[in-house]
C-alpha cells in the first residue's frame, strides 16, 4: 500500500504547526530562525506532494524558488543576528526592542 | 510496505522537529533540524522528485545548516561550555547524517520497486529544468537578482558594523 495525499498533507500541517509553536514560544533568535525554516519545509512538502498527485511539475519548480528565497533569508537574517549580538551580547529577542515605541 | 516506510520517516521527522523547538541547547536543535531535513529529502525521493530531494540535502542540510552552526559557534565563543560540546557534536552530527542518508537510500529503493510505478519523467532533472528555463524563466532570473541582493546586503551589514566598532575604539 502506498501513502495517500492526505497523509502527506497531515504530516506537512503537523510540521508547520511545530514551526509556528517554535516561533511563538522560543526567545532565542536562532531557534526562531530554525522554526521558520521548518515552516518553509512543510510548505515545500505540500508542493511536492501535490506535484506528484496532480502529475504536474510546476510544484517542484516552486520548491526550487522557495529554497532560493530561504537561502537569501537565512543569510540576511543571520547577518542581522550577528550585528545584534555585537551590540547587545545576546540573541534573546526580548532584549531587542529598538523598534518598539 | 511503502506505507510503513512513510510512517517511520514521518514519526522521525515530527519527533526531530519537536526536539528542535523543545531543546535547551541550540547546537542540538540544529542537529535535529538536519535530521528533519533528511527525512523530508527521503519523502521527496519517495514522491518521485529525486532532483528536489538532492537539492534539499545540498541546500538545506548542507549550506543552510553549516551557516547556522557557523553563527552558533561564532556567538558562543565566549561561553566555555560550547567548546566541550564540539566532540560530542561531531559524533552526533555523524550519526544524524549517516541515518539521514540511509533513510534517503531506503526511500529511493522503495520508490524504484513500488507497486504503483511513478512517472519517471515527472520530477527528473530534465523536466524540472525544462519548466524552469521556459515557463518560469522570468522568476528564475528574479531569484538570481534576489540572491545577489542578499549577498550585497550581508556584506554591507557586517562590514559597516565592523568599521564603526573599530572607529568607536
Amino acid at each position: 500500500m502506498t501513502p495517500t495525499l492526505p497523509m502527506y498533507l497531515i504530516l506537512s500541517a503537523v510540521l508547520f504547526c511545530i514551526g509556528v509553536a517554535g516561533v511563538l514560544t522560543r526567545r532565542n533568535a536562532l531557534i526562531i530562525f530554525m522554526s521558520i525554516e521548518l515552516m518553509l519545509n512543510a510548505a515545500n512538502l505540500t508542493f511536492v506532494a501535490f506535484s506528484r498527485f496532480l502529475q504536474n511539475v510546476d510544484g517542484q519548480v516552486f520548491v526550487f524558488f522557495v529554497m532560493a528565497v530561504a537561502a537569501a533569508e537565512v543569510a540576511v537574517g543571520l547577518a542581522i543576528i550577528v550585528v545584534i549580538f555585537r551590540q547587545k551580547e545576546s540573541v534573546d529577542i526580548d532584549r531587542v526592542n529598538l523598534m518598539k515605541w | 510496505m511503502e506505507l510503513i516506510l512513510f510512517i517511520i520517516i514521518a514519526v522521525v521527522a515530527v519527533a526531530a522537529a519537536l526536539l528542535v523547538i523543545l531543546g535547551k541547547n541550540p547546537v542540538y536543535s540544529t542537529l535535529f533540524l538536519v535530521t528533519t531535513f533528511f527525512c523530508l529529502a527521503a519523502l521527496y525521493v519517495m514522491l518521485g522528485a529525486p532532483f528536489i530531494g538532492a537539492l534539499q540535502v545540498i541546500v538545506y542540510a548542507g549550506a543552510i545548516m553549516v551557516l547556522f552552526l557557523f553563527v552558533l559557534m561564532l556567538l558562543n565563543l565566549r561561553d566555555p561550555q560550547s567548546w566541550d560540546i564540539t566532540g560530542r557534536l561531531r559524533r552526533w552530527l555523524g550519526f544524524a547524517i549517516a541515518g539521514g542518508v540511509l533513510l534517503v537510500a531506503l526511500a529511493g529503493v522503495k520508490a524504484a520497486t513500488s507497486d504503483t510505478p511513478l512517472d519517471p519523467k515527472l520530477g527528473s532533472v530534465e523536466s524540472v529544468g525544462d519548466a524552469l528555463f521556459s515557463k518560469f524563466l522570468a522568476p528564475f532570473e528574479i531569484a538570481s537578482i534576489l540572491l545577489l541582493i542578499a549577498i550585497v546586503g550581508v556584506v554591507s551589514l557586517l562590514k559597516r558594523d565592523a568599521g564603526s566598532v573599530k572607529g568607536g575604539r
